[in-house]
């Protein structure tokens, strides 16, 4: 019962200066929002690192990725042992009509590729008919959203890394097994490519940018990866194995001072507003101070007073928390859809509203901390004696 | 006659009591040494800064002596550390301040049930006695306004009823008059006439207004610190104890 008054009056103390409160709760909306976000897109970073599969290594140039490998790699590399499969990944590199209408295209062997990314999931039908069509593409459903493709569209590209006017028939959607999967790709058949390269420009043929490696036993990938970079030792173009994790966070890594730069970011915003808490909590606390030496006079411990001002401090903040964590999902899907497929998988995961949530938690008690332990420390005759 | 009728609820012995401002020490009471008996009514005047307020926060048990002995029902308060002496003020003690210290935020109701709180009583018997104490002082149709929406008087009227909720001995008010006008202290004053004499409490009050003063059974001056005289005004039990 006691618990109930004590929750009776913290609630409506909290409630006492309503323009204040008002204010200190939108200040924690705005940093919960800004705090969510900020992590949603550095999550966004990652998603390529953490939609990778164990079972997937990718050989590359040792020297950079920006140079090529014989396609006869494919062969050899095919036949090291624990190899499932494999298929050239080609970045084309292209734009859709304006050069801001950037996506990623891909060319890849079709029913190898599809076989080793069983998180894109085609309807049958389409993926025969992908798989028959040389021109043909496979989309996955953001891309298809964000520009309105359908089934038979022909996709213009304006090639910048393979010059020339590329044309490409849509012929299936993909859509993703899981939220992480990324569905803002176009994959083409890299065959289609090779051959085109040959006849515009020939020395540029039977170069592949990237091998994906389906390997049987995942366990084993770090010896597979030393086999197939093993077997290139000393050739022209000496490849660089690693599991298809570390690619992805070897991108991050390029990037990686700016991943730091939003994380302290979104950080110093909490920051900011545990200072703004603290400065509510300690004039709320002061102009009270009557009121505490009153309810210690009475027989109330200052463990009951400090805990009063922590309650109260922690309400305020789980407030705006829990409204800040409500407007995430929808900011968070208006932002995506102003950023199109630069980040191609945008979502608030669990691990961020948990961030959220622990982010208010430490605010509401730190903020009270001070302020809680003055007015528990307070003489009464002097708290009595205190204005308000 | 019982043994409430031979000791004296409050034993005051050798209390002195200074404050440091500035680095300075200020002596506010030396010596102090005096008995109220149960259910008397005491009246302390003195000039500003005569010590006054001071001896009520140490009989209340919210301030301590620098020496001394001070007797409460038999308990030696000064002996007693911050968790028991709240204990103690909680059920021995009850508090009318000038300014009425009600919560804002809390009814007339909420504010006299404060101090049951801290007891085992159910909630129906806590409504019992706030109903009872705030029909005993006459607002029993204010029991959902709060402070705010409550004259002076009536707020320290709430207060009073706040005071005598945990029914404790000894009651302490200090100027419970001086933030209201004629009409409202001469109600005030009839409701802790009331408190003592028909529920037997002792009223240990602090006042600058004569008129206030009449009301207690006797008065006792203070004067720099000292105890200067006591006025016994209907030859009740109020002894000064000369050491």
């Amino acid at each position: 019962m006691l618990a109930v008054q004590f929750l009776k009056l913290i609630l409506r103390n909290a409630l006492r200066h309503k323009l204040r409160t008002g204010l200190t709760v939108l200040g924690l909306i705005v940093a919960i929002l800004a705090f969510g976000l900020l992590q949603t897109i550095v999550d966004a970073w990652y998603a390529g690192a953490n939609a990778a599969a164990p079972n997937r290594l990718i050989t590359r140039n040792a020297i950079s990725l920006v140079f090529p490998m014989p396609l006869h790699y494919r062969e050899k590399i095919r036949a090291v042992p624990n190899v499932r499969s494999v298929t050239p990944f080609n970045w084309f590199g292209g734009y859709y009509q304006d050069p801001k209408n950037f996506f990623a295209q891909f060319g890849v062997d079709p029913l190898p590729f599809l076989a080793m990314y069983p998180e894109y999931r085609v309807p049958e039908d389409e993926v025969r008919a992908f798989e028959r069509d040389r021109k043909g593409a496979l989309i996955g459903r953001k891309l298809a959203d964000t520009y309105g493709f359908k089934i038979g569209d022909t996709i213009p590209l304006q090639g910048t890394i393979y010059p020339g006017t590329w044309s490409f028939t849509v012929r299936g959607i993909y859509d993703g097994a899981e939220a992480k999967t990324d569905t803002a790709q176009m994959l083409f058949h890299w065959d289609f490519l090779n051959e085109t390269m040959k006849q515009r420009i020939p020395r540029r043929g039977d170069q592949v940018g990237v091998f994906v490696v389906q390997v049987s036993d995942p366990q084993r990938s770090a010896e597979t990866a030393q086999a197939i970079d093993a077997l290139f030792k000393n050739s022209l173009a000496e490849t660089l194995t690693e599991t298809e994790k570390a690619f992805q966070l070897g991108f991050v890594a390029m990037t990686e001072a700016i991943v730091v730069a939003i994380r302290i970011v979104s950080f110093v915003v909490i920051f900011i507003i545990l200072a703004v808490m603290a400065n509510t909590m300690a004039m709320t606390a002061r102009e009270r101070t009557p009121e505490y030496a009153t309810l210690k006079a009475l027989g109330f411990s200052p463990a009951y007073v400090a805990m009063l001002i922590l309650g109260e401090s922690i309400a305020i903040a789980l407030i705006g928390a829990a409204a800040g964590i409500l407007l995430t999902f929808p900011v968070g899907e208006w932002f995506a859809s102003k950023m199109g497929t630069l980040f191609p998988v945008f979502e608030v995961s669990r691990s961020t509203i948990a961030l959220q949530i622990a982010c208010a938690m430490v605010v509401g008690i730190v903020a009270a901390l001070l302020p809680g332990r003055s007015a528990a420390r307070v003489r009464i005759v002097e708290g009595l004696r205190a204005i308000g | 006659m019982n043994d409430r009728d031979v000791q004296p609820l409050i034993s005051v012995r050798h209390v002195s009591k200074s404050y440091r401002r500035g680095g300075q020490i200020v002596p506010v009471l030396h010596d102090i040494t005096f008995d109220v008996q149960y259910r008397d009514f005491l009246g302390l005047m003195g000039p500003s800064g005569s010590g006054k307020s001071t001896l009520l926060n140490l009989i209340a048990g919210i301030d301590k002596p620098d020496s001394g002995e001070l007797f409460i029902d038999g308990v030696d308060i000064t002996k007693l550390d911050e968790g028991a002496l709240a204990d103690w003020r909680a059920g021995s003690v009850g508090f009318v301040f000038q300014f009425y210290n009600l919560m804002p935020v809390l009814t007339a109701f909420e504010n006299v049930e404060l101090p049951l709180m801290l007891t085992p009583l159910t909630r129906r018997e806590r409504h019992e006695h706030v109903t009872a104490a705030l029909g005993l002082v006459g607002l029993a149709d204010r029991m959902e306004h709060y402070p705010s929406e409550l004259s002076g008087g009536q707020q320290q009227r709430v207060a009073i009823a706040r005071a005598m909720i945990a029914d404790p001995k000894l009651i302490v008010a200090d100027e419970p008059t001086g933030d209201l006008d004629r009409q409202s202290a001469q109600e005030v004053l009839t409701l802790m006439d009331r408190l003592n004499i028909e529920l037997g409490k002792t009223i240990v009050m602090v006042t600058h207004d004569r008129r206030a003063a009449d009301r207690a059974h006797a008065i006792m001056y203070l004067d720099k610190g000292e105890l200067a005289r006591a006025e016994d005004i209907h030859e009740q039990s109020v002894r000064e104890v000369r050491s």
